[in-house]
């Protein structure tokens, strides 16, 4: 409950359900974890056993169905669609497979845009900077079909750090890319995680990236079946 | 964060894409198809409005028996109204020993407050327009009376008890019209001399007329200020009581154009609607990714709305430049065409269109983009979470609501709205049936086919779905268009060939049973055309059944007044040519044995008579009963002679009668009627040449403008078969590539793109030539009661032209697979 706990994330009993047509289907069932402030956690599994699902509840992007997540002293289940948005926009940072940086904005634009969310005065100096630190200042009008997978994923990262969040969500970010670019994006998120104190989650199947993190949750079923530091 | 700057970059960027163009043109055709109308018609209504006020001489007209009182004159004094006192009589004017009844008209030296007096010097001579008045001691008289009096200008004439000298030949005067059937020639006097020719004296029978002329409110106010309607012995005529033959011809005008406008707002919500779920479609990952990254619902709406309003507001804006320009070229192409310029465009339309813009895009893409906010962000895990689909029939709802809600800008006319959307629904509801029904059909053709046609027919009938969307809204489009374009030639010329150009232009009244069949005679011989004479026997409705007829049972003032009224009956054994049985049946030729009566349908409305209904007529002070046995339309501005009620002849023969006709008479042959009159004197020729020109003229205009309008709803049309098409080009560019990708050829893709293209056009072709023919049909029998013959042509143009614009649009739409490589298309998914 108090923002200045040593937990960063709660998640106590969480259940997922969704129906389906063969009646209601559990995806994840009663999950109990505690993330804490500036530690890197790798969470793997094989396909379908629920990682996903329980980074978007973590992440604040879904609720569950039973238990309840806190985030950063917040509980998400007291709050709306908007008020976790705004949760979002202050305390979390997002990286995807799968880049989703907005096809139409510059590379600049796409890393400005939470800042602008967020009411920042200086969107452009900051967002400039971020790219910078992602090695791309050479690139900032460029428009991501203008830009290598690997370059989008940076933006993303750049994206991701922009607000300074307190935790980073990650969903198998170098899933897409190869061996030596996947090493510079790893390079690149741990670095921050160092300089800014950032938490960081990250979904993978890499056993090189998640050897990396402090702790390894392994997942099966849709539960947490061993939990390593 | 500043959601309308946002919104704004977002406009920008998003242009490119497509769609928000779409949108966008959609608009901007239907705003600059309504303004431009409404631009027009305003110009001419008010154009019309001035000619009005020119057939009164003024804006407003007392007339009383009495001497006008001095508080109206006052009043209009005070009122700054510009003000002009004339009497007129009826008197003998003597040349020698020729007498001759005129009606005498004594004016001031402001008559005609509107409009001018065309005179001449000599018989048939050039008309000059005059803004004089006859001077002191001279009379201006038009050609009857010189013809009669046989006297020459510059010679004098008695009137009363003084002489006047004959200066001029009245030729026009503003507000002659008045009644058609008692007119006698003119003499015009300066008003100063009335008083010497002593004919005014305490019991003549004179009208007294003030005319009144200012700006429309102050004339407003002047008739409330001195309360006209309560002095029961004046009469007022106001530029309201137009000539109802413009006014018949100016209301189908505007219905139209109304509904041109209407069916093109109706085809631009259309297009706007598609466009705009193809845009919400593309953005759902956009916003998935900015609620991720924490942008409020609220937010999301409140961007695409202020994209909405803005797109709409510039669109809209843009759309009213080209209405005006628009219009303006259509006023250039009219020049000449009306008797005077027409006024300046007046600025309210550009509201009225800024409204209609907002207004539909609002109602058609606000619905699709709103959903947007419902877009789970959890979208940037998983692709499948698409937002709830919209409830159809709340968009529906919408739809119609806002077409509601402008058509009393465009038609005036709720029920023609009402009409026109839900014949517009109907037709999609067929279209998608039938189309369903031929995809079935098609489907058993399908492994007969070879290798292109086969692949293009698949994709047609794999896509069954979108397939009969498209079809439907493609459809849409073009039976609009065909109607516009093929029918509507028919249609106009339909209404155009009522008032033919020997239309009748003149009337003969006063003609004596004893007379009919010589003055038919000669006529016929002169003007080699069969003369029609029709009597006409004054009488007064007094019973209808054993209900006695009573005016003030009628709250109605048009009923009260005919209820009141004797008024011209006629008996016929054949039903005139431009009538139309819309019940009952006519009388048998030789069926003598009972009265029956005909009767037109508006008046039997208005005095609440039905088929079957007894009526008693008192005509010279006997009772004569007969039953309703049908009743007809009649064309009232075919300018032919028509009667409220008709009977059969053995009926009313009997009774006393006089005759009338309507004919034709070509310029050569003018002077033929100087020798009638001389032959029968007692029959009065009026001469109506003037009013049907201005008909004509009005018709004219109409039809040239009707034609120009047409045009945006063309291509309002056009816009939605490119909204329709573009609406499967990402998954059609996406299958090619593929395609591509997998080694077909590009001769193989594009032939198989040709072919699922025709048969899309093919079926769409021939539905909308069903439909197109179905309509004008209904139009023709319901609308404009009129007959007409359906262009065969339509059934080859439509599926060929179809063909053709869906090929290629569509081959336009999917050039990106033809001139990039597969790659570049395969990686942007
Ligand atoms: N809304 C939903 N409706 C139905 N099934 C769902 C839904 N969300 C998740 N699932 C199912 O829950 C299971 C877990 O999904 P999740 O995406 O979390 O797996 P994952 O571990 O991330 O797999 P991968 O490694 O392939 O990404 C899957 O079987 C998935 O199909
Ligand atoms: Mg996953």
């Amino acid at each position: 409950m108090d923002p200045d706990s040593n937990d960063i994330v709660q998640a106590k009993a969480i259940g997922k359900q969704v129906s389906s047509p063969e009646g209601s289907l559990t995806i994840l069932a009663d999950i109990n974890l505690s993330i804490k402030r500036s530690e890197s956690l790798a969470v793997i599994g094989v396909s379908g056993s629920g990682k996903s699902t329980l980074l978007g509840l973590l992440a604040g992007l879904d609720t569950p169905t039973s238990g309840k997540v806190i985030l950063d002293g917040t509980i998400l289940n007291d709050l709306d669609e908007d008020g976790r948005s705004q949760i979002r926009n202050q305390s979390v940072g997002f990286v995807f497979q799968s880049f989703h940086l907005l096809p139409g904005l510059t590379a600049l634009e796409n890393t400005a845009l939470p800042l602008e969310l967020a009411g920042s005065e200086q969107s452009d100096e900051i967002a400039r900077q971020r790219l910078a630190d992602v090695g791309l200042n050479e690139r900032i009008h460029h428009y991501p079909d203008q830009l290598s997978g690997g370059e989008q994923q940076r933006v993303a990262i750049a994206r991701a750090f922009a607000c300074n969040p307190k935790i980073l969500f990650a969903d198998e970010p170098t899933g897409n890319l190869d061996k030596k670019t996947a090493q510079r994006i790893i390079d690149l998120m741990f670095k921050m995680n160092k300089n800014n104190g950032t938490t960081l989650v990250l979904v993978t199947h890499d056993d090189a990236l998640a050897s990396l993190c402090d702790r390894k949750v392994i997942m099966t079923g849709g539960q947490i079946i061993n939990d390593m530091k | 964060m500043n959601t309308f700057k946002f919104a704004f970059s977002g406009l920008k960027r998003d242009w490119y894409s497509g769609e928000l163009r779409l949108i966008g043109i959609s608009i901007l055709i239907a705003v600059a198809c309504l303004s431009s109308i409404n631009f027009f018609t305003d110009r001419v209504k008010r154009g019309t409005q001035q000619q009005a006020t020119e057939l009164l001489a003024a804006d407003l007209v007392l007339i009383s028996s009495k001497k006008i009182q001095s508080k109206y004159i006052d009043a209009g004094e005070a009122a700054a109204l510009i003000i002009s006192l004339n009497e007129s009589f009826r008197s003998v004017v003597v040349k020698n020993d020729k007498l001759e009844l005129a009606e005498v008209k004594a004016v001031d030296s402001s008559y005609p407050i509107r409009g001018y007096l065309r005179t001449s010097d000599n018989l048939f001579g050039e008309e000059q327009v005059n803004d004089s008045i006859p001077s002191r001691g001279s009379a201006w008289i038009d050609s009857r009376l010189l013809q009669a009096l046989q006297v020459e200008i510059g010679e004098s004439i008695n009137l009363g008890a003084s002489e006047l000298i004959v200066e001029k030949i009245l030729t026009y005067e503003p507000d002659r019209g008045g009644d058609l059937f008692n007119i006698a020639p003119r003499l015009m006097m300066n008003r100063a001399d009335l008083d010497e020719t002593k004919l005014v004296l305490p019991g003549s029978r004179i009208q007294y007329r003030l005319l009144l002329g200012g700006k429309s409110e102050k004339i407003d106010a002047y008739r409330e200020q001195v309360n006209i309607e309560d002095d029961d012995h004046l009469r007022v005529q106001g530029i309201k009581d137009a000539r109802p033959e413009i006014k018949s011809a100016l209301e189908r005008a505007e219905q139209f154009l109304g509904l041109a406008a209407l069916v093109s707002i109706a085809l631009a919500g259309l297009a706007i609607a598609m466009s705009a779920k193809r845009f919400a479609i593309r953005h759902y990952d956009n916003c998935a990714i900015m609620r991720c990254l924490g942008l409020q619902q609220g937010q999301i709406t409140q961007i695409y709305f202020f994209q909405l309003m803005l797109l709409g507001l510039i669109c809209s804006f843009i759309g009213c430049l080209l209405g005006f320009f628009a219009q303006e070229v259509l006023n250039q192409m009219l020049i000449g065409m009306t008797q005077q310029p027409l006024p300046a465009p007046s600025w309210r339309p550009v509201l009225s269109g800024l409204f209609t813009g907002l207004i539909t895009v609002l109602a058609f893409a606000l619905p699709q983009l709103v959903r947007l906010r419902k877009i789970s962000p959890l979208r940037v895990l998983r692709k499948d979470l698409s937002p709830v689909p919209l409830n159809n029939y709340a968009i529906y709802a919408l739809a119609i609501i806002a077409l509601a809600l402008l058509s009393p800008w465009q038609s005036g006319n709720i029920n023609l709205t009402l009409y026109t959307v839900a014949g517009l629904f109907l037709t999609a509801i067929v279209l998608a049936l039938s189309a369903k029904m031929m995809i079935k059909l098609l489907k058993q053709l399908q492994p007969r086919l070879k290798m292109a046609a086969r692949y293009g027919l698949a994709n047609v009938t794999r896509r069954s779905n979108q397939s009969i969307m498209q079809i439907t809204a493609i459809g849409i489009g073009v039976t609009v268009i065909l109607l516009l374009t093929l029918v509507r030639t028919d249609l106009l010329e339909g209404w155009q060939n009522r008032l033919p150009d020997d239309a009748p232009n003149y009337f003969l009244i006063n003609i004596q049973p004893k007379q009919v069949s010589g003055i038919k005679a000669q006529l016929s011989a002169s003007l080699d055309t069969d003369i029609e004479l029709h009597p006409m026997i004054r009488g007064r409705l007094i019973k209808v059944n054993d209900n006695v007829i009573n005016p003030n049972d009628y709250k109605d003032p048009r009923a009260n007044r005919l209820a009141t009224r004797e008024f011209n009956l006629s008996y016929s054994d054949k039903m005139q040519r431009d009538n139309r049985l819309v019940a009952g049946k006519w009388w048998h030729l030789d069926d003598s044995s009972k009265n029956y009566f005909s009767v037109e349908e508006g008046i039997a409305e208005t005095l609440g008579i039905s088929m079957g209904d007894q009526l008693t007529y008192s005509i010279a002070g006997q009772d004569i009963v007969g039953e309703v046995i049908n009743l007809r339309w009649v064309e009232w501005d075919s300018f032919n002679v028509n009667f409220f009620v008709v009977s059969n002849t053995a009926a009313l023969d009997s009774y006393p009668s006089t005759f009338i006709s309507s004919l034709f008479i070509p310029d050569a042959k003018r002077a033929m009627l100087t020798n009638l009159v001389k032959q029968y004197p007692s029959i009065t020729i009026f001469d109506i040449d003037a009013i049907l020109t201005q008909v004509r003229a009005i018709m004219n205009q109409v039809i040239r403008t009707i034609e120009f309008v047409f045009i945006f709803t063309v291509l309002t049309g056009i816009a939605v078969l490119f909204a329709a098409l573009q609406s499967t080009h990402d998954e059609r560019t996406h299958e090619s590539a593929l395609m591509s990708a997998l080694g077909a050829s590009h001769k193989q893709i594009v032939s198989g793109l040709i072919a699922e293209f025709m048969f899309l056009g093919v079926i769409t072709g021939i539905l909308s030539a069903i439909a197109a023919s179905l309509i004008e049909m209904a139009l023709a029998e319901y609308v404009f009661k009129m007959d007409i013959i359906i262009n065969p042509l339509i059934w080859l143009i439509a599926p060929l032209i179809c063909c053709l614009i869906i090929v290629l649009t569509g081959l336009f739409g999917t050039r990106k697979v033809l001139t990039s490589s597969p790659i570049l298309v395969l990686r942007k998914t």
